[in-house]
């Protein structure tokens, strides 16, 4: 049973206590404890079930790559699935709970699946689910989804803050060990400005565990004082608890902090995403020890042998009492060491070299510790927990030779470098034949903006063994980042012990020639159930590709991303495929690192400011009174002012009455207003729209359409000329930014000798239109200044002052009735709009929203961009040839437009379309021909484009696009609805309401 | 994700503050073209590994387009300059070819 | 005539930094050639100061101009004043090829101030706002969060920021949100 030692433990404060719990039982452990380390300190070995056969699971690792100590951490809106326990601090009121189990962790049902998992290999669901092809909807799918997936949801409504941070410095140094703190050092004493990095809560990495000198301190004072060092440079920021999860192009670099997650309650955010743009950027990130593949090495209290060492050095934690170590190397002497000092019995060392180890190996049998050199596990035993071992000759097939109990096994299968950060963006790597490890191949780094280098692996994660090589190393690494950064390094790197050790040999199956019974019960990969006889059935299928077995035999897809079983994996796949390693490759390293929350990805992007909310002057008016707001674009538009117990239908229909039977007010304020200026701005817009613009005088209005160069319609509105060189154009309300920069891409890069200026300024005004047949009469209220149809007809401007407002107006109508739009400065909006609504008052003025707008704009058969347009729709097919000037000889989109297909008499065009039974047709409804098509659907001859119910002609109206529809009037189509039923429809003129233009002209 | 510096107002940014716009130095082809021409001009993209010739305006910055010339494959950016130019300039191919001898892109080499 | 109201209506937040409208500000952007002799001359007549050189702002009494990009300036007068400075340009720039136009309306204006100002925008903005690296005279024209804005840093410490009138609540309580007690960053010293 694992359990706390009396001493030891140096990041704990044993004086004070944590109480938590796991699964509803108590626990306690000491602040410094990691959730892992106060499970283990409980005697809790198993924690949680793996994914495919529900096996028990134990804690194998102690940072960032553990595979199976995930757990759901903290409760209600707080509650977070997949936590891994090594990285979780412990503080005071955690809870937690284990997952991938029914109904108990110790008692669990789908266990079964271990008992046939002969019958599960690899590519199992890939191939039972396949046929019959009907049951994947009602059968397979059900069944998957309901066994699939690991952990559980968290509940909505996150309760905690997030927030981003930009940081700029010319060195990131990506890890705090020793190595990150060299090369933190070496860079800032060279002038460079630095940001260090660590993932835990504390610094030195590994170190202070094995021990060594550093310029003749111990490692442990070393880093202290190197710490002090640079806390004291003002060109450097230290962060922990803070993990360089991904590397990006040029420089970027993210950094998840977590600032708040051992202190939940405070006010600091919960996690901070720093988004980091570095000259250089340093991976210390050293090394990760990998398993060996034997039988039963998934059984809890099966450790990495620097696991074993970490817990009992670091949290005063022994895993069990007689711990057996198998290892190929000399590091795992160590941890053979550490626990014999500690008192606990080491039965025997099993060292699968034939030749065994080096001086560590002599220091080991010094301290009467049993080494068996050439010798391996063939299988270990125990269920719920390792009960002992079977070993076996390490070039045998399995044979035991002697059963030894005892209740952990320390393995180690060699140190693997941490590549991730140094592959995310396009550094490759090397095999190093003699440590049998990837690492960075410093021929072919990740580069930068200028085609530099600008990633430097440092340390163990550069493949540097000792102490004394990874700090000389980091030394280096530090140097040449700040060398490139424009410094200028100094000083020597310091000097460390060196500890000669043995060559490791690779071991990537043990025995060397298990049997198959054997295979079947060594995992690679623990948290997707991935064993050495799924990839070797991988490769027997054809999955050659290391890319392919992945994804077959799913090794390496779990939340861990494989950090213990890749390299495993893909030696087990080339000796299957009998190529060498780097023939093989790796898979490919992807951000992040190991998981980062959502919401530190959305940071402040939740709630109200999710996205930008755009109000126009008038907008508190309108959340005072009621209004039914819709967005349009990022602006929020009333959609109707509902009254009482009204209903939007309701609504819409009383806003309509009013205005064409007397007075209506429509905030406009989000319209596109872009000055146009210059001695050549006529001659632009004439380019720009389809008609001509040049030609109209100041004082007046004209519509205008705005194709793009493909010839479609993208835009459409009223243009005032201002001046002789000055013109107003309006945009729809989505199209201000857009339009804008159309203009200025035409002007800065095609006609860029001609004299224009463009300013958009839509915000700059605040907009209301006064339609109805009583506007003017409100309006003469309000101003003192002649507005009538001779001084401002119909589509003409005028500057006038109303209610003491300085105001253009303008005569235009998109309801068809008697409208004036008054424009005034945007700080006025509100007070206009109040003094309207209270001369308006004995008119019984309504405001009205956009649901009426645009029922009135279909009764007048106005287009609406968006509803009429689709991007492939062009101004012909809407019948508005009368605004396609055929004097120009050029403007954006003819060309496009004298292309066959846009001249096609059979393109479909606008008409009206009038319900026989007077109800409403369905949006996007498709009018049906004879026949049916090559996939056996129906041919079709037009659709609608907008539809509505009319409150003034009391039925349905809509528009549509028909093939040859304006020759075809007073014809019938059928067009389905959804519920299978037919609505017939007459197709008809679409100006419904005053053909003649008489009520918005007088 | 890019650092670009815009010629027009001399930031240093990252892409999220620009927005790309397609191929650069389009010759544009209008009423009169012929339809090859014109096909050629509105829909013929170049799709290059390696060099390449970009549009991007600084939209949240100073408003102007300029021409990027970027390496799609090591992401190398060989220079930025205003929009007002009809073809590469001299400088920005010669530090294309420093890196990629033998490059061409359309009729430029 | 009506009290002319800004978008944040005096809106105020103390935090880390403090959020605060600066209130009505005349605001005119002007487009030309900012290299010639007449435009300097027109802005010396309008506002009494000279070019700023790029991305910087000059800051006279009550009176700043700040350099927007190649072609435009945007100035800053007394919201009152807005049309008699127009009216000076007009005159001044007679004849020649420009644009003024008022946008004292279209804009929020803000100031952040305070011990964690640089540290508030540098959440929201990808810009170094290290105290080396960002200095008093500056303009940046930038993202801030999902909306465009500018700022510059006038010689106290106060930062003046512009974005879109009808973002204001958006700008505001994005301000304000990373200016909340307990977001202290810590890495400006």
């Amino acid at each position: 049973m694992s359990t706390r030692l009396a001493t030891g433990g140096r990041l704990l404060d044993r004086s004070r206590r944590c109480d938590f719990t796991f699964n509803g039982r108590r626990m306690q452990g000491h602040p410094g404890d990691t959730l892992a380390s106060a499970l283990l300190a409980n005697g809790q070995m198993m924690v949680g079930r793996s994914f495919k056969y529900h096996r028990p699971r134990g804690i194998v690792a102690s940072g960032a790559e553990e595979p199976n100590a995930l757990v759901g951490l903290g409760e209600g809106a707080r509650f977070e699935p997949n936590q891994r326990a090594t990285t979780t601090e412990l503080f005071d009121g955690l809870t937690c709970v284990s997952q991938n189990h029914w109904p108990s962790l110790d008692f669990d049902i789908g266990a079964v699946n271990t008992a046939v998992a002969r019958f599960l290999p690899a590519g199992f669901y890939y191939k039972m689910f396949i046929h019959p092809r009907p049951f994947w909807k009602h059968v397979y799918e059900p069944f998957i989804r309901q066994s699939a997936g690991l952990g559980r949801a968290s509940n909505p409504g996150d309760p905690d803050r997030y927030e981003h941070f930009h940081f700029f410095c010319d060195v990131a140094v990506i890890g705090g060990g020793v190595a990150g703190l060299q090369a933190a050092l070496t860079a800032a004493e060279a002038g460079a400005k630095v940001l260090l990095m660590e993932q835990t809560a504390h610094w030195g990495g590994r170190a202070p565990v094995d021990g060594g000198d550093i310029d003749g301190q111990p490692v442990a004072d070393w880093i202290a004082a190197t710490l002090a060092r640079l806390q004291a440079m003002p060109n450097v920021t230290l962060r922990n608890r803070c993990m360089g999860a991904g590397v990006y192009d040029h420089g970027y670099a993210l950094g998840y902090e977590r600032v708040a997650d051992h202190t939940p309650g405070t006010d600091a955010p919960r996690h901070r995403l720093w988004r980091i743009r570095a000259g250089q950027i340093v991976t210390a990130t050293g090394a990760i020890e990998r398993p060996l593949s034997f039988a039963g090495n998934d059984i809890p209290g099966v450790m990495l042998a620097g696991a074993v060492r970490d817990y009992a050095v670091d949290y005063g934690v022994s895993i069990g009492d007689r711990t057996v170590v198998v290892t190929n190397n000399d590091d795992a002497y160590r941890t053979a060491i550490t626990l014999k000092k500690l008192g606990l019995d080491i039965p025997v060392i099993l060292d699968a070299r034939q030749s065994g180890g080096g001086a560590l190996a002599d220091e080991a049998r010094g301290m009467g510790i049993r080494v068996e050199s050439g010798k391996g596990i063939a299988k270990v035993k125990g269920g719920r927990r390792v009960t002992g071992v079977a070993i076996c000759a390490q070039a045998g097939e399995g044979a035991a030779l002697e059963e030894i109990a005892c209740d952990a096994v320390a393995m180690s299968g060699g140190w693997s470098p941490v590549v991730h950060l140094w592959s995310h963006c396009g550094g490759k790597l090397i095999w190093d034949e003699a440590r049998a490890h990837f690492r960075p191949d410093p021929a072919n780094p990740p580069r930068g903006a200028q085609g530099e280098a600008f990633v430097v692996p440092a340390g163990a994660a550069n493949g540097a063994g000792d102490l004394a090589s990874v700090v000389a190393d980091a030394h280096a690494a530090g140097q040449a980042a700040a060398r490139a950064t424009g410094h200028k390094p100094r000083g020597k790197a310091p000097e460390a012990g060196t500890s000669p050790e043995a060559a490791m040999e690779p071991v990537w199956l043990m025995p060397q020639g298990a049997g198959v019974k054997l295979r079947m019960k060594a995992w690679l990969d623990y948290q997707n159930d991935v064993k050495v006889s799924d990839v070797q059935l991988a490769a027997r299928e054809g999955y050659e590709s290391v890319e392919h077995a992945k994804r077959y035999t799913t090794l390496g897809m779990a939340t861990d991303q494989g950090k213990l079983s890749n390299i495993n994996g893909l030696a087990i796949l080339s000796d299957a495929l009998n190529q060498p390693i780097p023939q093989t490759g790796t898979t490919t390293f992807r951000p992040p690192y190991t998981p980062i929350s959502f919401s530190a990805i959305a940071g402040a992007a939740r709630g109200p400011l999710f996205q930008p909310v755009r109000k126009t002057p008038m907008h508190s008016w309108h959340e005072a009174n009621g209004a039914d707001f819709e967005p349009v674009g990022q602006w929020r538009r009333p959609y109707c002012y509902p009254r009482g117990e009204e209903g939007r239908v309701e609504a819409v229909a009383r806003e309509i009455r009013q205005t064409r039977q007397s007075l209506g007010l429509l905030d406009a304020s989000t319209l596109g207003k872009i000055i146009v200026k210059g001695p050549d701005a006529g001659r632009f817009l004439d380019m720009l729209y389809t008609n001509m613009m040049s030609t109209l005088r100041p004082g007046k209005c004209r519509y205008g359409l705005m194709c793009n160069e493909n010839g479609f319609l993208m835009d459409d509105g009223v243009v005032a000329r201002l001046d002789e060189d000055t013109f107003l154009c309006h945009t729809t309300t989505g199209g201000a930014e857009a339009i804008h920069g159309h203009m200025e891409d035409w002007l800065q890069c095609e006609w860029w000798d001609w004299k224009v200026y463009t300013a958009n300024v839509t915000e700059q005004y605040a907009q209301v239109g006064v339609a109805g047949p009583n506007s003017r009469k409100v309006l003469q209220k309000l101003t003192g200044d002649d507005i009538s149809a001779e001084a401002l007809p119909f589509m003409g401007w005028s500057e006038i002052t109303v209610a003491g407002i300085a105001a253009r107006v303008f005569r235009i109508s998109f309801a068809g009735e008697l409208s004036f739009e008054l424009s005034v400065p945007a700080s006025h909006g509100r007070a206009l709009w109040e003094a309207l609504l209270e001369a308006g008052e004995e008119f019984g003025v309504m405001p009205y929203g956009t649901e009426a707008m645009h029922v009135m704009r279909a009764e007048k058969g106005f287009i609406m961009i968006g509803d009429e347009t689709d991007g492939t729709v062009i101004p012909q097919d809407l019948g508005l040839d009368w605004a396609i000037s055929k004097k120009k000889a050029d403007y954006i989109g003819k060309r496009a437009q004298e292309r066959s297909h846009m001249a096609d008499p059979s393109r479909w065009k606008l008409v009206g379309l009038e319900t026989l039974d007077g109800s409403t047709l369905p949006d996007g409804a498709y009018a049906t021909a004879a026949g049916h098509n090559a996939n056996g659907q129906r041919h079709v001859q037009g659709r609608v484009t907008s539809t509505y119910h009319s409150p003034t002609l009391g039925r349905g109206i809509a528009m549509g696009l028909v093939l040859h529809g304006p020759d075809r009037m007073g014809e019938v189509l059928d067009f389905p609805k959804l519920d299978g039923g037919i609505v017939k429809a007459r197709i008809v003129d679409p100006v419904f309401y005053d053909k003649d233009g008489e009520k918005q002209n007088v | 994700m890019l650092i670009l510096t815009c010629p027009c107002c001399g930031t240093t940014g990252e892409e999220t503050e620009f927005h790309q716009g397609g191929e650069a130095h389009l010759v544009r082809h209008g009423p009169g073209s012929t339809d090859d021409d014109f096909h050629t001009y509105m829909f013929a993209r170049e799709n290059p590994k390696g060099a390449h010739f970009e549009r991007w305006r600084h939209n949240y910055g100073c408003g102007k387009w300029f021409i990027m010339a970027r390496d799609t494959v090591t992401l190398e950016v060989y220079g930025t300059y205003p929009a007002q130019t009809h073809e590469p300039p001299q400088h920005i191919r010669e530090r294309v070819t420093a890196k990629r001898p033998g490059w061409t892109w359309r009729d430029v080499a | 005539m009506s009290e002319a109201v800004t978008p944040l209506n005096g809106a105020r937040y103390e935090g880390l930094a403090i959020i605060a409208d600066a209130g009505l500000s005349g605001m005119i952007t002007l487009r030309g050639d900012l290299s010639s002799k007449e435009v300097k001359a027109a802005v010396k007549q309008a506002v009494g100061l000279g070019i700023p050189a790029q991305r910087q702002a000059l800051t006279g009494q009550a009176t700043a101009v700040l350099w927007m990009s190649p072609d435009e300036l945007l100035l800053i007068c007394a919201y009152d004043g807005v049309a008699e400075t127009i009216a000076a340009l007009e005159e001044a720039l007679k004849g020649q090829h420009f644009l003024a136009h008022n946008v004292s309306d279209a804009r929020a204006y803000l100031h952040v101030s305070g011990a964690g100002a640089r540290e508030t925008l540098a959440k929201l903005c990808p810009v170094d706002l290290a105290p080396h690296a960002f200095t008093p005279g500056m303009v940046r024209r930038t993202r801030l969060a999902q909306i465009p804005a500018a700022f510059w840093l006038e010689d106290r410490g106060v930062f003046h920021l512009i974005c879109f009138r009808s973002v204001a609540d958006y700008a505001f309580t994005l301000l304000k949100t990373a200016a909340l007690p307990g977001g202290e960053v810590g890495v400006y010293r």
